[in-house]
């Protein structure tokens, strides 16, 4: 078990199976065919992500470094919340990129009842050690335990 | 964050609840990044990345209404990305089914939200909204709250705009308060380059392959360019501006650049030259193994990985005039050196609504239409994002295009060989 402090960017607190893409998420290609086909287990469907194509993202515990690709990155995240087609956290080894971030706080904001964690700065070490079905604790104050 | 008295006064709800919603989203969006402030939106016009009345982007056209119904619209007029639809572009019956029943179902309602919020006009779509004739070039030095990669990475390093690299909605949300938070590339520090890239090529090198190694190195990092400008030269002229545009696409998809610097070509890089460059900064040299490395790196994600193409499309970003003309020439060439009359694989030539009404207007428009080239205002990226396209072979010279979809890739004088020979 370790344990590792981030900065908060959405608070909240959550226990979920981890899901580790060690590339950047390209969100609009991760996401898309779950919004568009009803695809209610959000199998992500990113070809060029080999870590998480074809695996099934929601209410996991989702670790990546940053997200990646089209500037409509926020909007589909804020659908994807908005929709209950999301991940249960997000969190993030390096400081979240603007497009993240703008997701993250579009759901925030103008969405009701939506809980999803999402912490950044995790560091290097949390993204070399998390690995997928490991268990994840998210802590009110950016604190996450991987176990 | 410091908010000036007006500011605050939206913050607190002196111009509706909605109003107030949308500073918080952007002050809590500011503050996430270290902006102390908010600055004025300065640029005549906005730029949304969001074109696409895709069915599955509801809780978007429901924010769209909130916004709309509260009187919350953009101060500035805008430009949008490409539409996903254009009925010139081949399609199947099936494609056509999916297209305009299950995921484009929304266009129609989706345009008339943008007519309501501040779409310029009804062919202000391109995701080269800069080009003269689309009418929205910034000026240097003006703050935009644009989205769309490949426009913003444009607008900062061709013309010197300020802007960073903005999500959609939050595009939006900048012109209708007016304000954007400061940080990133809005300021002077985060104009700086982080890294020094070093052209060493023996040849001019491709764009769309340049800016793919740039940007799959640098990643979110500014690039100071070195050794360009022996192949661009000195002038942002129509070929330098086309080149760039290109290859700032390329960079902005393939990693995620919002800015970079070419030495003795972009307009900072001219005024200020290498004191743009941070100390620490990294070094990249890209010569001509460095560039089939990349090349030789990407997947073909084809389901039959020798099928013979199906559809070729140039274009993403949009074509400029120079490069319609250009091209039209080439395939003329390459058509008349293969002893064929039309082109071998239907291809699609893509450009904003006013580049084509220009070009319509010149004698390459009836030459490039007899070689059997189509041309087009779509989005070959909508166009491929549909669950069909992983079983059609289409080939692209955009790095882009590549990327976002199953869409192969080739240089520039391969896609000529395919186009005009057939493969022969």
């Amino acid at each position: 078990m370790k344990t590792f402090k981030g900065r908060v960017i959405t608070a909240g607190t959550v226990k979920a199976e981890a899901l580790v893409s060690h590339g950047g998420l390209n969100t609009l290609a991760s996401f898309q065919k779950a919004l568009q086909f009803g695809d209610k287990k959000v199998t992500c469907g990113d070809q060029n992500n080999p870590d998480l194509y074809g695996k099934q993202m929601l209410d996991k515990a989702l670790c990546l470094p940053q997200t990646i690709g089209s500037t409509t990155g926020g909007l589909v995240l804020y659908c994807a919340c908005s929709m209950g087609r999301k991940p249960a956290c997000m969190l993030f080894s390096q400081p979240i990129d603007s497009l993240a971030a703008a997701g993250a706080v579009l759901a925030d904001v103008w969405l009701d009842d939506v809980n999803m964690p999402v912490v950044d700065s995790l560091g290097e070490e949390f993204l070399a050690y998390v690995k997928d079905g490991m268990t994840i604790t998210v802590g009110e104050d950016g604190e996450v335990t991987v176990e | 964050m410091r908010l000036t008295e007006a500011q605050q006064k939206i913050l607190d709800g002196g111009e509706g609840e909605v109003m107030a919603k949308v500073m918080k989203t952007l002050v809590r969006y500011g503050e996430i990044f270290g902006a102390e402030e908010m600055v004025p939106v300065t640029g005549k016009h906005n730029h949304l990345v969001t074109s696409f009345g895709l069915k599955a982007l509801g809780p978007v056209y429901a924010l769209m209404d909130q916004l709309i119904e509260a009187g919350a619209v953009s101060k500035q007029t805008f430009s949008a990305d490409p539409r996903p639809l254009d009925k010139n572009v081949p399609s199947n019956f099936l494609q056509n089914f999916i297209f305009n029943h299950f995921m484009y179902s929304k266009q129609d309602f989706y345009e008339g939200q943008l007519k309501k919020l501040g779409l310029m006009d009804e062919d202000a779509f391109s995701c080269t909204c800069y080009m003269e004739e689309m009418d929205n070039r910034p000026q240097k030095g003006e703050i935009l709250s644009w989205a769309e990669s490949s426009a913003v990475v444009y607008a900062n390093s061709v013309l010197g705009a300020r802007c960073n690299r903005n999500s959609g909605i939050i595009d939006l949300m900048g012109s209708i308060v007016g304000y954007v938070p400061k940080f990133g590339f809005l300021t002077d520090e985060g104009r700086k380059a982080d890294w020094i890239v070093e052209i060493k090529t023996t040849k001019k090198p491709e764009a769309q392959l340049l800016g793919s190694a740039i940007g799959m190195k640098v990643l979110e990092e500014v690039p100071y360019i070195k050794g360009l400008d022996q192949w661009l030269g000195n002038e942002l002229d129509d070929a330098a501006c086309t080149f760039l545009k290109d290859m700032g696409a390329a960079t902005a998809s393939n990693g995620a650049v919002g800015l970079y610097h070419v030495a003795g070509l972009t307009p900072e890089a001219v005024e200020l030259g290498e004191s743009l460059i941070k100390e620490d900064a990294k070094v990249y040299v890209i010569d001509d193994a460095e560039l089939q490395r990349v090349y030789d790196s990407y997947p073909v994600i084809w389901k039959d990985k020798n099928a013979a193409p199906k559809l070729c499309f140039m274009g993403c970003p949009h074509m400029s005039l120079e490069q319609l003309k250009d091209w039209t020439d080439k395939v003329e060439a390459g058509l008349k050196a293969a002893g064929n009359a039309k082109v071998q694989i239907p291809t699609v030539f893509t450009a904003a609504p006013a580049v084509l009404n220009e070009f319509e207007k010149t004698p390459y428009a009836a030459r490039l239409k007899a070689t059997g080239v189509i041309t087009s205002y779509i989005c070959p990226l909508m166009y491929m994002n549909n669950p069909l396209a992983g079983k059609m072979p289409v080939i692209t010279s955009s790095n882009k295009l590549r990327t976002y979809t199953t869409a192969r890739y080739y240089t520039d004088d391969e896609i000529l060989v395919q186009i005009t020979k057939g493969g022969k």
